[in-house]
């Protein structure tokens, strides 16, 4: 097994036994994480392509590319793995976190603008799942997913990048 | 505004456009349809009241009347991206379609990548490149708040750019929205003219040249590339056109443009410029009240 190289964008192994790279995430697990965390389909995913550059970040991908390849962004970055609990990027919740159907916590109107705005909340309420779960509100008759958040001890604390943070 | 002077022979009521070029400009967006329907993002900003304005032209292009643009669920959600109205012309010229190798040259910051991504539905493959290392975080920072997946970033010189990294050695399309004077944002930058000289016009039109043939030159035959810049200046539009027509293997086409504009220029001081330069795009401010802008469309042919 080699080390991963943080320089360049490499495609993940189909499964573990194609693994070549020490501690690299495979395509399947990603996949049955988002089915097995989220309940999004495995079929959401059958046009894209999954890349980790830099340790542990994972990449999603539509487009063309070989592996490896050093350029400075390959789609959006989706997941962060290598570490023990495995954490969804905000962006990649707002993109695909429709299709999600568990782990999913949904909040008022003032709870998302706090949410939005970076802030952490007691919401004792909650009585699904501790870890990360996908923050979603209702938006033009749907639930839109806001981003992704930590629930611990009755607190959910917004995981929402200080560059997104927005004062609605 | 004294550096206009030069553009009164070829502005029809140049009054009014002295005016519009005096006048602030309001707030656009553009409707991200990678994250929802045109529909359901007006439905979201009915249900927010922030009022808006669908562009004749183009239903993914609103006018807001809002002061905080960005501070709406629409922008955060990514359902919005903040854009000038004419800046979302260059990428309905281009017309890429799903599924195809898309080039743009000079990315950053990604309005018009994005846009790209979008009227693909997101599928085939953007190559968003800018040589500006900066400015490709502010790329990547829209890229995924807009949620595409089809861009590949790259940072390399557009004029020498290899295509050696990826599994394909041709674009079907390309755009080249190139730097140049910014003289047609003076309403959203009232100092864009502060540091105006013929000399600066010379240097960067150099450089447009390099990058309109290199996008030429990576284009496959019978592929699209549009040219597109924020600024009158002939020298950095018709002219740069033309040394592409004598250099490389293309030609301007014809094409629809739902916005008034007025036609590219036939002669600039003392240099004539191929007849079919007239089929380009002089989108004036004071003609639908935005910025100002120059699109060509050009079709790849034969050596
Ligand atoms: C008009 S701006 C592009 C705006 C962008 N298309 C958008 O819609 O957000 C021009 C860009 O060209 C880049 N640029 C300048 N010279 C370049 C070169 N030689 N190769 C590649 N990019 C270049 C600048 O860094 C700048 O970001």
């Amino acid at each position: 097994m080699s080390d991963n190289d943080g320089q360049r964008f490499d495609r993940l192994p189909e499964t573990d036994t194609e693994r070549t790279v020490e501690g690299r995430a495979s395509r399947k697990e990603v996949i049955d994480y988002f089915e097995d965390r989220f309940g999004i389909p495995p079929e959401t995913f059958a046009d894209y392509t999954f890349w980790e550059k830099g340790a542990g970040k994972i990449w999603i991908y539509a487009g063309e590319a070989p592996t490896p390849i050093e350029i400075e962004a390959i789609g959006m970055t989706c997941l962060r793995t290598r570490q023990e609990h495995w954490k969804p990027t905000t962006d990649f919740v707002q993109r695909f976190g429709q299709f999600a159907t568990d782990c999913v916590i949904e909040l008022e109107r003032e709870q998302a603008r706090a949410f939005a705005a970076g802030e952490d909340q007691d919401l004792e309420w909650w009585d699904g799942d501790w870890g990360y779960l996908i923050a979603a509100h209702e938006l033009a008759g749907d639930l839109e997913p806001l981003g992704i958040g930590l629930y611990v001890h009755g607190e959910l604390r917004s995981m929402v990048p200080k560059g997104r943070q927005r004062d609605i | 505004m004294e550096p206009f002077e030069r553009y009164r022979p070829i502005i029809d009521d140049f009054d009014a456009f002295l005016a519009a070029c005096e006048r602030p400009l309001g707030n656009a967006a553009r409707i991200n349809t990678i994250k929802g329907s045109v529909e359901r993002t007006l439905e979201a900003l009915d249900e927010e009241g922030v009022a808006y304005e669908q562009a004749d032209w183009n239903p993914r292009v609103v006018r807001l009347e809002t002061d905080s643009p960005g501070s709406t669920w629409t922008s955060f959600h990514g359902l919005t991206h903040g854009q000038e109205e004419v800046s979302a012309v260059p990428p309905v010229v281009l017309d890429p379609q799903p599924g195809e190798r898309v080039w743009d040259s000079c990315a950053a910051p990604g309005g018009k990548a994005t846009q790209l991504a979008a009227l693909m539905d997101d599928r085939g493959t953007v190559v968003a490149n800018d040589n500006n290392l900066g400015r490709i975080s502010a790329l990547r920072f829209n890229a995924e708040r807009l949620g595409a997946t089809s861009l590949a970033v790259t940072n390399a010189d557009a004029r020498t750019y290899s295509l050696k990294r990826f599994p394909f050695d041709e674009f079907d399309r390309a755009l080249v929205d190139a730097p140049c004077s910014c003289e047609g944002t003076i309403r959203k930058n009232p100092d864009a003219l502060d540091n105006w000289n013929e000399g600066h016009i010379s240097s960067v039109s150099g450089i447009q040249k390099g990058i309109l043939r290199r996008a030429v030159q990576a284009t496959r035959e019978g592929g699209t590339v549009v040219y597109s810049t924020c600024t009158f200046a002939p020298e950095e539009n018709e002219a740069v056109v033309q040394h592409a027509l004598e250099n490389e293997a293309c030609r301007v086409v014809d094409f629809d443009l739902g916005l008034k504009h007025s036609s590219g220029l036939s002669e600039w001081d003392d240099e004539t410029f191929d007849d079919s330069l007239e089929r380009a795009a002089r989108i004036y401010p004071h003609q639908n009240d935005t910025g100002g802008f120059f699109v060509a469309k050009l079709e790849v042919t034969a050596e």
